[in-house]
C-alpha cells in the first residue's frame, strides 16, 4: 500500500543530508562538550557551529541563541522566565496559541488576557494594543498558527510593542512561537523586532529532542530547573549533541529549499477538495496563511474517523475533531476563529512539505471523496 | 498498520454489518454525546418481546461506529429485558479492547439501544 505523509506540521522526517552530518555526534563523537579534553572540545565545538547557524538565520548574536530539549521547554523558558517571582504580573496571548503557551501561562500565576481573533484567524493589532496594562510584562503572540496556518503579524505587534515601550520603565517584553513559521518566513529578530522566539528541531527536517529560544540581550530570564550550568544555567543538563548540530544543519538547509512547489500542490489540492467534495470548507484566511497548510470542515463528517479511513488507505493527516483529543474537547482553535463543535467535529488538516508529490496529491484528491461520501452514508447524512 | 484500534475495531468501522435506517422500525432510539458530539441513531424491529433486527446511523469516530454495530450486534436475537443488560464489557470485549478514552463510546451504543427500547415500550 502506498504511504503518504500528509502531516508536516505535525512532525518532518530527518533531512538526509542534516542525519549523515550529525550522525557522529551519536557515535565516534560522543564526548561531553563540558569536559576539557579533546573529545569534550570537539562536542563543544558542534554546538558552537549549531548556535552560529541559528545566529545567522535569526539576524542575533550568537550569545543570543539557547538550545533546549523542545519547543515546549522553550516556550516554558520564555513564559516561566519572565513571569516567575513577578507577584501581580499581566500578560497578554491570543485564544489561538498553541497549549504549550496557554498551559504555562496560566501556571504562571500571572493574569492573562486572551485576545481573540477573526474569523479568518487573525489577530488584530490593535485589540493587543488596547489590552496592554501598566503591569503587563509579557506578550505571546503565535506567528504562524499549527492548526489554520494562519500568519500572524508579529512585526506589526514587534513595532506596536517598541512604540509602548518607549514610554514605559517596565519594558513589555514580546515572545513569539515560531515554529511553523521556521521553514518559509523571514524569522528576522530585528525586523520582528521580538525579544524572545521559539523554534523547533523536527518541524524543519531535523531531528526530535532539540528546540531553541532565541532570548535578546538584556533580557533576565529566571531558570526554573536548576543542577547544572549549561545554556548559561536556562537549559541545564548534558546537551544532546546530535539533535543541536542537526538542528543547526537543518536551519541551514531552509534557505537553500525552494517552497513554490510545495504552494503549488498545496493550491491545488485546496482547489480540488473544495470542487470535488460538497459541504466542504476551508478555515482560516486563505491568503494570510502558511503556504503549506489546508484545515477544512466537512458537513456530516466526523473528523477522527475520517483520518482513520484515510490512515487505511495509506494517507496520514489530522484533526481538530474531540474524538482524536485526549481531553474530549474539539479544537480550541476552532472554536476561537467562530467555527461551531459540529464543524470543529468535522475538520482535517493537511500540511505539506519537502518530499510531497504532484501525485500523492491526486491521490489524495482521489480517495478523499468516496471516503467522505462513505461516512456520509454510514452518519445517515 | 495501526495501533490504536484493534483489527475487530477497524473491520467493524470499515464494513459495519447493521448500517442504515429501519424505515418500519418499532423504536427509534436517538443519542448524542455531550462530550465529544458524537451522534447516533439506534433502529430495531421487535417480534414476540425479542429483537428481530437492529442497525445504526452513527456520526463518530471510529470507536463510536464500531461500537454501534456491535451493539446492534449483541442486541439481535435478546428478548428486551436481556438487551437491556447489555454492558460496556461485554461490548469492549467483542473489540478485544477500546483505548481508555474511547470507552464512552460504548456507553453511547448502550445508551442509543435503551432509548430505542424505551421508545418501542412507549409505544
Amino acid at each position: 500500500m502506498k504511504k503518504i505523509y500528509l502531516d508536516y506540521a505535525s512532525t518532518t522526517p530527518i533531512d538526509k543530508e542534516v542525519l549523515k552530518k550529525a550522525e557522529p555526534y551519536l557515535s565516534s563523537k560522543f564526548g561531553n562538550p563540558s569536559s576539557l579534553h579533546s573529545f569534550g572540545q570537539e562536542a563543544l565545538f558542534a554546538i558552537d557551529n549549531a548556535r552560529k547557524r541559528v545566529a545567522k538565520f535569526l539576524n542575533s548574536k550568537e550569545r543570543e541563541v539557547v538550545f533546549t530539549p523542545s519547543a515546549t521547554i522553550s516556550n516554558n523558558l520564555a513564559i516561566m522566565g519572565v513571569l516567575s517571582g513577578k507577584s501581580g504580573a499581566h500578560a497578554i496571548t491570543s485564544k489561538i496559541e498553541h497549549k504549550a503557551v496557554i498551559e504555562p501561562l496560566s501556571s504562571s500565576g500571572a493574569e492573562v488576557i486572551k485576545v481573540g481573533a477573526n474569523r479568518d484567524g487573525i489577530i488584530r493589532v490593535e485589540d493587543i494594543r488596547k489590552a496592554i496594562r501598566e503591569e503587563t510584562a509579557l506578550i505571546s503572540i503565535m506567528y504562524v498558527n499549527s492548526e489554520i496556518g494562519t500568519i500572524q503579524k508579529i512585526r506589526e505587534i514587534g513595532e506596536m510593542i517598541e512604540e509602548v515601550n518607549k514610554e514605559r520603565k517596565n519594558k513589555i517584553i514580546f515572545h513569539t512561537d515560531a515554529v511553523q513559521a521556521v521553514n518559509y518566513l523571514s524569522c528576522d529578530v530585528k525586523e520582528l523586532k521580538v525579544d524572545l522566539l521559539t523554534l523547533s528541531g523536527h518541524k524543519i527536517y531535523g531531528p526530535k529532542g532539540v528546540g531553541a529560544l532565541f532570548v535578546r540581550e538584556g533580557v533576565a530570564l529566571s531558570p526554573s530547573i536548576f543542577g547544572a550550568s549549561q545554556e548559561k544555567g536556562l537549559s541545564p543538563g548534558t546537551e544532546n549533541i546530535f539533535a543541536i548540530a542537526g538542528l543547526g544543519f537543518a536551519i541551514e538547509e531552509i534557505e537553500r529549499s525552494d517552497n513554490r512547489e510545495i504552494k503549488r500542490l498545496r493550491e491545488k489540492l485546496i482547489n480540488g477538495v473544495l470542487s470535488s467534495v460538497s459541504g466542504s470548507k476551508l478555515n482560516g484566511s486563505r491568503e494570510e496563511r502558511i503556504l503549506n497548510n489546508a484545515n477544512f470542515s466537512f458537513e456530516g463528517v466526523e473528523g477522527e474517523s475520517l483520518l482513520i479511513a484515510l490512515d487505511m488507505e495509506g494517507i496520514a493527516a489530522s484533526t481538530g475533531s474531540a474524538c482524536a483529543s485526549s481531553s474530549l474537547s474539539p479544537s480550541s482553535v476552532l472554536l476561537a476563529i467562530g467555527l461551531s463543535h459540529e464543524e470543529a467535529h468535522s475538520s482535517l488538516r493537511v500540511t505539506l512539505g519537502r518530499f510531497t508529490k504532484e501525485e500523492e496529491i491526486d491521490y489524495f484528491l482521489e480517495k478523499l471523496p468516496p471516503i467522505v461520501a462513505k461516512l456520509r452514508k454510514i452518519a445517515g447524512r | 498498520m495501526n495501533n490504536y484500534y484493534t483489527k475487530e475495531t477497524i473491520d467493524r468501522f470499515t464494513n459495519p454489518k447493521y448500517l442504515g435506517e429501519i424505515k418500519d422500525a418499532d423504536g427509534v432510539g436517538k443519542v448524542g454525546n455531550p462530550r465529544c458530539g458524537d451522534q447516533m441513531t439506534v433502529y430495531i424491529k421487535v417480534e414476540k418481546g425479542k429483537i428481530s433486527d437492529a442497525s445504526f446511523q452513527t456520526l463518530g469516530c471510529a470507536a463510536a461506529i464500531a461500537t454501534s454495530d456491535v451493539v446492534c450486534e449483541m442486541a439481535i436475537g435478546k428478548k428486551i429485558e436481556d438487551a437491556k443488560n447489555i454492558t460496556e464489557k461485554d461490548m469492549i470485549a467483542k473489540l478485544e479492547k477500546l483505548p481508555a478514552v474511547k470507552v464512552h463510546c460504548s456507553s453511547l451504543a448502550i445508551e442509543g439501544l435503551k432509548k430505542a427500547i424505551e421508545n418501542y415500550e412507549n409505544r
